[in-house]
């Protein structure tokens, strides 16, 4: 219990340290930071607005602290302000929307990488020094050296634009009403075909690489020739002795993948034109909509720190030694 | 040396320095290896590759390969100068954390611990906006000072375990002052790892920067494999069928990360031979480091 309590607390003090981060970048930039976040909102807007949209920001008339905390307090009330470019629209609904649509696309594509990467990697590590193996960590070199910016535009090129077996661009038909209808679903799995096999190809070799070395290290222990030696078979002693206990550090790197497999999401959605953060925030930055951006760190933050938190409590089944500390 | 003799017989690591040193040969050469000039109009917008221009032309009549050859050197000396300056912070951090332990460790560790699970990317999108614009300069600083935290930590790990060690102890009795047994008795045993870190950044550092101008927050009048990217996106390359303008700045990027990536991996591999108990560590933070290049 106190272990998770220490988590919570330390994710607490992170979600601050990005709030806090907000809060300071515009103030630590040369010249007026009303100037600089809201000069494009300056003339569209009447000053009534303009002065709500400062005041979520923290810009009151005050000293520093007291803006400090007045900014905190909208952040943990939810309210990150409101997008200058779609004036009024609040900025978590504009980010909300769009969150669907990446929690789909990267849940999914981190499942499926996952799973694929583990099962990769066990069996290459069954067969080290054996030809399946050299073609894994071939494909494992690929996979961790080229960006999802070059996977994601050659997909787009092949599929996309000379095979023409994708579409190129958003998360369903558009001509279609959004329900939870065959039609409407297939679409939503057809539009999303090529950005969440960009990322399966990004993220698979990493975490086969991963699993294979756990493996290959567990293998000389005891309890692996024990169980060879009481004559069980192959697969059991392959998946219930080594590649049960090799799991407990590949989850830990799930984790830390999380920043990667978001930070891909974002340049996947700009790619292909899928309405998720990524788009969201590229719109964002076009139009210089600064409370967008902001928005979009904070979110991200707290979705790496949901992640983290999981894996935590994945930890406390996986490795019952935490139960007892 | 001997480091450096076992790396030469080490196949991936032949064949990536090969393409590491070719890839830098052109950066130096590109005046020579090409006529025009890559922010000069040369010719009619967007002409597929033939003889006078190889790789075609951009919607803007600027020659491609001329740009890409020129772009190779933005990419190169932003990788290097980031990922040297995210290697030598995370070195030195880590190995004063691991080695002094108490309240500085305590102070090292919190914070990086922090900057990791502020997911990378959004923060760098953050700062670059704000600042607008960024020169690859700046973007090579801003790169520098957020990314280091993995490298504190797998240093910090490591030094951890060193420390114990009995040459360690005897250094000590003789009375050697801290930062000479940081210096000389533990950096040397951790070269593996420090190689290992500076190429990982370097990786990362060379996709950020191309992602970072991609995204739109780079100076557009830079000669860079991302502002050609972020040009060409914005000239829709592929659907007017320009794909010359889109692919080659993306092959050129994968060939550099690929070259990196095998280094990387050689690495890893003569100074891990029997990837031994103990050895998990560096398995698994030289891949998350990988995965980390990743954006």
């Amino acid at each position: 219990m106190t272990f998770l309590l220490r988590r919570i607390a330390f994710y607490l003090a992170a979600f601050i340290t990005a709030a806090t981060i907000n809060f300071f970048l515009p103030r630590l930039m040369p010249g007026d930071p009303i100037e600089i976040m809201f000069a494009s909102a300056g003339s569209e807007l009447s000053l009534e607005n303009l002065n709500a949209l400062k005041l979520t920001f923290g810009f009151i008339d005050a000293p520093l602290h007291e803006q400090y905390l007045a900014y905190l307090k909208s952040v943990f009330t939810g309210d990150l302000g409101r997008s200058i470019k779609y004036f009024p629209l609040p900025v978590s609904e504009l980010l909300g929307r769009a969150l669907v649509w990446t929690l789909g696309l990267v849940g999914t594509a981190t499942i499926v990488s996952f799973a694929l990467g583990t099962i990769l990697g066990i069996m290459a590590a069954w067969r080290r020094g054996k030809l399946f193996d050299s073609v894994v960590s071939l494909i494992a070199i690929f996979s961790s050296s080229v960006p999802a910016i070059v996977v994601s535009l050659i997909l787009l090129f092949v599929f996309g634009y000379t095979l023409r077996w994708f579409p190129n661009g958003y998360a369903a038909d558009p001509l279609l009403d959004p329900g939870l209808n065959w039609t409407y679903v297939s679409s939503v799995i057809y539009h999303g075909t090529l950005p969440m096999l960009t990322l399966v190809l990004v993220l698979t070799g990493g975490f086969a690489v991963t699993m294979r070395n756990n493996m290959i290290n567990l293998l000389g222990e005891d309890y692996i020739v024990m169980g060879r030696a009481k004559g069980l078979s192959d697969s059991h002693v392959m998946l219930w002795y080594a590649a049960r206990n090799a799991l407990l550090p590949t989850v830990s790197s799930l984790a830390i993948a999380m920043g990667t497999v978001l930070g891909g999401s974002l340049i996947v959605e700009v790619v292909f034109n899928y309405p998720g953060l990524g788009n969201t925030l590229y719109q964002a930055i076009l139009a210089r909509d600064y409370p967008v951006i902001q928005g979009q760190l904070l979110i991200m933050t707290g979705a790496m720190l949901i992640s983290n938190f999981v894996v935590d409590l994945s930890y406390l089944l996986l490795d019952p030694r935490l139960k007892k500390a | 040396m001997t480091l450096l003799k076992q790396l030469m017989s080490n196949r991936k690591a032949v064949v990536g320095l090969t393409l590491l040193i070719l890839i830098i040969l052109v950066a130096i050469f590109a005046p020579v290896l090409t006529e025009y000039s890559p922010v000069k109009r040369v010719g009619r917008p967007h002409q597929p590759p033939s003889w006078d221009h190889w790789l075609g032309t951009t919607r803007l009549g600027h020659d491609v390969f001329s740009r890409l050859v020129y772009g190779a050197r933005v990419s190169l000396a932003v990788g290097f100068g980031a990922g040297l300056m995210i290697t030598v912070v995370g070195t030195v951090l880590g190995i004063i954390a691991g080695y002094r332990g108490g309240v500085v460790d305590e102070v090292i560790n919190f914070f990086t611990n922090m900057v990791l699970v502020v997911p990378n990317l959004p923060l760098l999108l953050v700062l670059a906006a704000f600042i607008g614009q960024a020169s690859p300069l700046v973007i090579a600083i801003i790169l520098g000072a957020t990314s280091w935290a993995w490298g504190v930590r797998v240093t910090r790990a490591e030094t951890l375990s060193i420390r114990q060690r009995d040459y360690i102890k005897s250094a000590e009795m003789l009375g050697e002052p801290a930062w000479r047994i940081m210096a000389f008795e533990i950096f040397p045993n951790l070269l593996s790892i420090v190689g290992i870190n500076l190429i990982g950044s370097v990786i990362f550092a060379v996709i950020a920067e191309a992602t970072l101008e991609f995204l739109g927050l780079g100076d557009p009048n830079t000669v860079s494999w991302g502002i050609m990217l972020f040009n060409a996106q914005n000239a829709s390359a592929l659907s007017v069928g320009a794909w010359w303008d889109l692919l080659s700045p993306c092959l050129a990027l994968a060939l550099l990360g690929l070259s990196l990536a095998l280094l990387n991996f050689a690495i890893d591999e003569v100074a891990n031979p029997r990837l031994r108990t103990g050895g998990m560590l560096k398995s698994w933070t030289r891949m998350v480091r990988l995965g980390e290049g990743k954006l």
